[in-house]
């Protein structure tokens, strides 16, 4: 039997492409213990960062998603690594115990207004789930300064990221944030 | 966004805590929130920084004063930041008494 299978096009995104701004945005941002407003400006202040967003908690893209970012051991980067969803803290702190990330440094952001999204230009309305919208699945890779060094966002639905590119990407960054530390500290 | 020098741990929905807000917002005392969950074993933040699983808890960098249980804290910013302007704390006060 051959099955067919047909992905939804989701056409352009106006998002913020690389050599732009990241926009700045405060959300709630969860740990294994507990959340608190967080400024992205706040995590880039400390160097590079990792922007994922992704569907709901519980919904598979998710559950891959971070299955992936787990196992290619993204902690290990000098980078921080984050995600966003318009699940809850609550939602998010089961994710975390859930997807093995406890221990691990990953935080997520709430953003149940899916504001952020809209803010980056990649709101995705939910077919048969009335006034409930989603990020686009997408990956931004945002140094010190807070621009935008590597983005991607998805043209149809479901998707993935593509992880050696953005493993790739998140070296190029955190290389660079050092040599320019290092610069810094030489002068 | 810089921090304010005072974290407050507190749950979503406490009356203990909102009685706190009040007092630090009646002081015009800026503090930072964080949340934690309603189930005391998924407390252990607060174990460590106070010894106990009770909220509200507050942490003050500029005192140095770590301190639970919200009849002790509604004291602080009088006698802290009040107008006499003393600062009476010898360092952490922390109560074991179960609150929230």
């Amino acid at each position: 039997m051959e099955l067919s299978f047909d992905v939804v096009e989701l056409g352009d995104a106006d998002h913020p492409r690389e050599g732009e701004r990241a926009p700045d945005f405060v959300r709630p941002l969860v740990n294994e213990e507990y959340w608190e407003d967080v400024a992205l400006s706040e995590l880039t202040a400390e160097g590079p960062v990792v922007l994922l967003f992704h569907s709901m908690d519980g919904a598979f893209p998710a559950t891959y998603l971070w299955n992936e970012i787990r196992d290619r051991e993204f902690d290990s980067y000098d980078a921080t690594v984050v995600g966003v969803s318009v699940s809850t803290p609550y939602e998010h702190k089961t994710l975390i115990k859930e997807q093995a990330l406890i221990g691990r440094g990953f935080r997520l952001f709430s953003d149940p207004g899916n504001g952020v999204a809209e803010q980056y230009g990649i709101v995705n309305d939910l077919d048969g789930m009335h006034g409930v919208s989603e990020p686009r699945p997408a990956a931004f890779v945002i140094d010190g300064d807070r621009t935008v060094q590597y983005a991607w966002v998805a043209q149809e639905w479901p998707e993935f990221p593509d992880y050696d590119e953005l493993q790739t990407a998140v070296e190029t960054v955190v290389d660079a944030d050092r040599v320019a530390e290092r610069a810094e500290h030489d002068r | 966004m810089s921090q304010p020098a005072i974290t407050l741990y507190r749950l979503g929905s406490c009356p203990f805590c909102e009685r706190v807000v009040e007092k630090l917002q009646g002081y015009g005392l800026e503090y930072h929130p964080r949340f934690v969950e309603p189930l005391h074993s998924e407390r252990d933040v607060l174990k460590r920084v106070a010894g106990v699983r009770t909220v509200p808890v507050i942490v003050d960098e500029h005192t140095g004063v770590t301190m639970a249980e919200s009849g002790a804290i509604v004291r602080y910013p009088e006698e802290t930041y009040g107008s006499a302007g003393t600062n009476s704390h010898d360092g952490a006060t922390v109560s074991l008494q179960e609150e929230a």
